[in-house]
């Protein structure tokens, strides 16, 4: 199949500002939009810039927004977004060069809810037990793979770039969850701040944006919740 | 830009990491890395990690030790291997300590699985030795430990390549690197340096492996006269998904999975009576390009089929999520309903640079250390993989010897003082640099990786024969020439990743050269190494490890001996 691809690019070395690319693909419609975009690179233009690594979806390098909406490029493949593509860099992180963006404060945020298991007890010289239900409670949101798509498509990120935005509170809720941390009023007292879960309005933006299929609207309410029964 | 550390790590997989925290505290430590950390390749490990708990049943880290050397068809050091399976046990409670979210047992335990070549009682029937967290271990393992890297302040350089290795006076001095962000390029003064840096899977077409695994620490090591040891021994995992090469995790065929050809049949049956689909990956990978040869690939094609479907919605939803995810992704077919189409994929380097056991570099076939560098995970080769890899341990290795490397550095450190660089340090990697951006020929660097993938696909994949090699190597000539003439697009210094591609092109000939020449000369079939020409296992020949040194001359090799402590080389059957 033919395939069309609208890219936004910018190149703050040249450009003074962003520009529309388009470059059109014969492909397979299995391929992957990202064999589309190294397609381009290698073949038609090389200034074109992005990440990308595993290619499977499991590295979480190549998260873009794919007509519209944020996507890995290495999970989208080509027969599902049609004969025409637009794809640009995600939104609220500054562009650095094409389709990639400054994620340092992404992963700033990250940092900030303790993304670490917190022990204060003695630990066992074999492995700490938990049932398997234990293990459940918490299994969707160890699947995150930091890729900054459900942070990037949050309106409430966008409007105020210091809320910790979803990916830190998913990644906070992996270890509140688990039976074996300690941690949990610290990190729930991070996440009551002006700057936590609370700036979450619940448009549920980032419900379809999760490569990986976490419910991330669920697992913020989880954390919401936690802190409104929480003892005192 | 000048920086000095006491210690600098190149590579934030899980022998970065784990060497990282075993130096924290120790000193002055950076780690660099051309990924975020986050991103690295260990994260696409699925099955488990091996270590002989006994959670489910007896078990042992001796039977462990002996999968091993037999799976590596007894050419690894057998020294190295018993300290390989006894550290696998405190380390995977290591892993549990810190946080990582194994599967468990009814009773709360750590899950385990049974695994390729993992046997009990020296090869009587398998054994659940595997410890996973679904068949995403790799991932939960990746960021735990980015977790407690964070947790101990490990200082990043995040999107950073490798350029050069810095030895002066016999020692190593330091890395240089260049910033992707500003196209500055690094020198990093320090008293010692890890490499861990990983594997070099994309020197072939269809590969598990990460477009950034291109053999970085490999290639820099080439060039500072450190040899490769073992290239030639390559490992190709049996199920990759057809044509992309996409990992269908061991756990499949571990929780049942059965390897069929076009009749439908099992055809393990007739390769490996015992162990059947749980045979070691060469020996499948083998029996899939016999059957294919034999015109008994699906449709008269290049593969055949994985079938989980008996298996049932619960173990696919519950211990294999993410291939189940992978093959209705890619390949828009159900595992459930469907059988899934796979192929051998390149997957895992068993040669690397030299190391002890203390994962220092060493530099001849006495075990000389070069001081100051060490080596660690797919990049080194120990070696407790020898002529093949089981399933698991890799994690294993990336962790034990992650470990080790950082523990010795961090004493290092301590009992020794810089070595004085000379004037212009980063002269070599600034030239290259500029080499590449000034480049006026020609040639794309795409159209010359795509011949090599191609090439060396073809040449020195699964089987080799002496003819094909050779023209393997007049390929590599070629390319070498073709090479001097890329042309890039991009002249910028920001975030230039085509210039990226290039260096990293660059290293992966030298790499490839390396490894036909090892596989040239090495005249018998052992572990992944097999020749047409010489089918068998060559003990009074052949029990040796090989060092492939880079020259103005080419590929010089030398060689050294196997270390044999409890198992004599026996006939591999399984």
């Amino acid at each position: 199949m033919k395939v069309t691809l609208k890219i936004r690019r910018f190149n703050p070395e040249k450009d003074e500002k962003p520009w529309w690319g388009e470059y059109e693909v014969e492909a397979e419609p299995t391929e992957r939009l990202l064999d589309a975009l190294n397609h381009v690179k290698w073949y038609v233009d090389g200034t074109l810039t992005y990440r990308r690594s595993c290619a499977h979806g499991v590295c979480g390098s190549d998260a873009m927004l794919i007509n519209g909406r944020n996507a890995l490029a290495c999970k989208v493949l080509l027969k599902s977004v049609g004969n025409k593509v637009t794809v640009e860099p995600m939104r609220g992180l500054r562009v650095i060069k094409d389709l990639l963006v400054d994620l340092e404060p992404f992963f700033e945020k990250y940092k900030q809810v303790k993304p670490y298991l917190i022990t204060h007890s003695l630990t066992p010289e074999k492995e700490r037990m938990q049932s398997p239900k234990e293990r459940e409670v918490f299994d969707d949101t160890t699947r995150c793979i930091l890729c900054a798509a459900c942070t990037t498509s949050c309106p409430s990120f966008w409007a105020n770039p210091e809320y910790v935005g979803p990916a830190a509170i998913v990644n906070a809720h992996r270890f509140i969850f688990d039976s074996r941390d300690e941690g949990r009023e610290e990190r729930l007292e991070i996440l009551n701040s002006s700057d936590g879960v609370w700036r979450c309005r619940t448009i549920f933006n980032r419900v379809d944006a999760c490569p990986s299929g976490i419910n991330v609207t669920r697992a913020i309410g989880e954390v919401k919740k936690a802190l409104l029964f929480r003892k005192v | 830009m000048y920086q000095r550390y006491d210690a600098v790590i190149v590579g934030a997989g899980g022998a970065g990491l784990m060497a990282a925290l075993n130096l924290a505290g120790h000193g002055h430590v950076a780690v660099i890395s051309k990924l975020y950390p986050i991103r690295s390749h260990t994260g696409a490990a699925q099955g488990g990690i091996g270590a002989a708990l006994g959670n489910l049943e007896e078990d042992h880290w001796e039977w462990h030790m002996f999968d091993t050397v037999k799976g590596g068809d007894y050419l690894a050091d057998q020294d190295a291997v018993e300290i390989l399976c006894r550290e696998a046990v405190e380390t995977v409670y290591e892993l549990e300590h810190w946080g990582l979210p194994f599967s468990r047992t009814p009773d709360g335990k750590i899950a385990q699985r049974p695994f390729g070549g993992h046997t009990r009682e020296y090869g009587k029937a398998p054994v659940r030795r595997s410890c996973y967290a679904a068949d995403r271990t790799g991932h939960m393992i990746l960021q735990t430990l980015y977790q407690q890297g964070i947790k101990n302040q490990v200082h990043f350089y995040n999107e950073f390549h490798l350029l050069d290795l810095l030895i002066e006076q016999g020692r190593c001095a330091g890395v240089v690197a260049l910033c992707l962000a500003t196209g500055e390029i690094y020198t990093f003064h320090a008293k010692a340096v890890i490499l861990a840096t990983g594997g070099c899977g994309r020197i072939y077409r269809v590969t598990s492996n990460a477009l950034a695994l291109t053999g970085d620490g490999m290639a820099v090591a080439l060039r500072r006269a450190i040899p490769l040891e073992d290239m030639e021994f390559f490992q190709f995992h049996p199920t990759g998904i057809y044509k992309l090469g996409i990992l269908l995790s061991e756990a499949a065929r571990g929780e049942g999975g059965i390897l069929r050809n076009r009749d439908g049949e099992r055809f393990m049956q007739r390769y490996a009576p015992t162990l059947l689909d749980l045979a070691p990956r060469d020996m499948v990978s083998r029996a899939i390009y016999r059957e294919v040869q034999q015109g008994r690939g699906i449709d008269g094609k290049n593969y055949v089929h994985l079938d989980v479907r008996h298996l049932g919605s619960e173990v696919l939803d519950q211990k294999l999520p993410d291939i189940t995810d992978f093959v209705r992704t890619y390949l828009g077919i159900d595992p459930l309903h469907e059988p899934v189409p796979v192929q051998p994929t390149a997957h895992y380097a068993m040669g690397g640079l030299p190391t002890d056991l203390e994962g220092r570099v060493v530099i001849d076939e006495k075990n000389t250390p070069l001081p100051g560098l060490y080596a660690a995970g797919e990049v080194a080769c120990v070696s407790v993989h020898g002529a093949n890899r089981l399933g698991t341990n890799s994690l294993v290795d990336i962790l034990v010897f992650g470990r080790r490397a950082g523990r010795h550095a961090g004493k290092y450190i301590e009992e020794n003082d810089w070595v004085p660089l000379p004037p212009s340090p980063d002269r070599p990697a600034q030239d290259l640099v500029n080499q590449v951006l000034s480049g006026n020929g020609n040639e794309r660097a795409a159209a010359i990786r795509d011949t090599l993938q191609d090439e060396m696909m073809d040449k020195a994949g699964v089987f080799r024969e002496a003819k094909g090699l050779e023209a393997m190597q007049q390929k590599l000539r070629e390319l070498r020439q073709r090479y001097r003439q890329v042309k890039v697009e991009d002249r910028g210094r920001k975030y230039n990743t085509e210039l990226l591609e290039v260096i990293e092109l660059g290293g992966m000939i030298e790499i490839s050269d390396a490894l036909v020449a090892g596989a040239l000369a090495r005249q018998e079939s052992r572990g992944a190494h097999s020749r047409e020409d010489f089918p068998k296992r060559d003990d009074p020949g052949w029990l040796k490890h090989t060092l492939a040194y880079q020259t103005p001359k080419g590929i010089e090799l030398k060689f050294k001996p196997v270390t044999i402590t409890k198992f004599e080389p026996k006939e591999r059957k399984y």
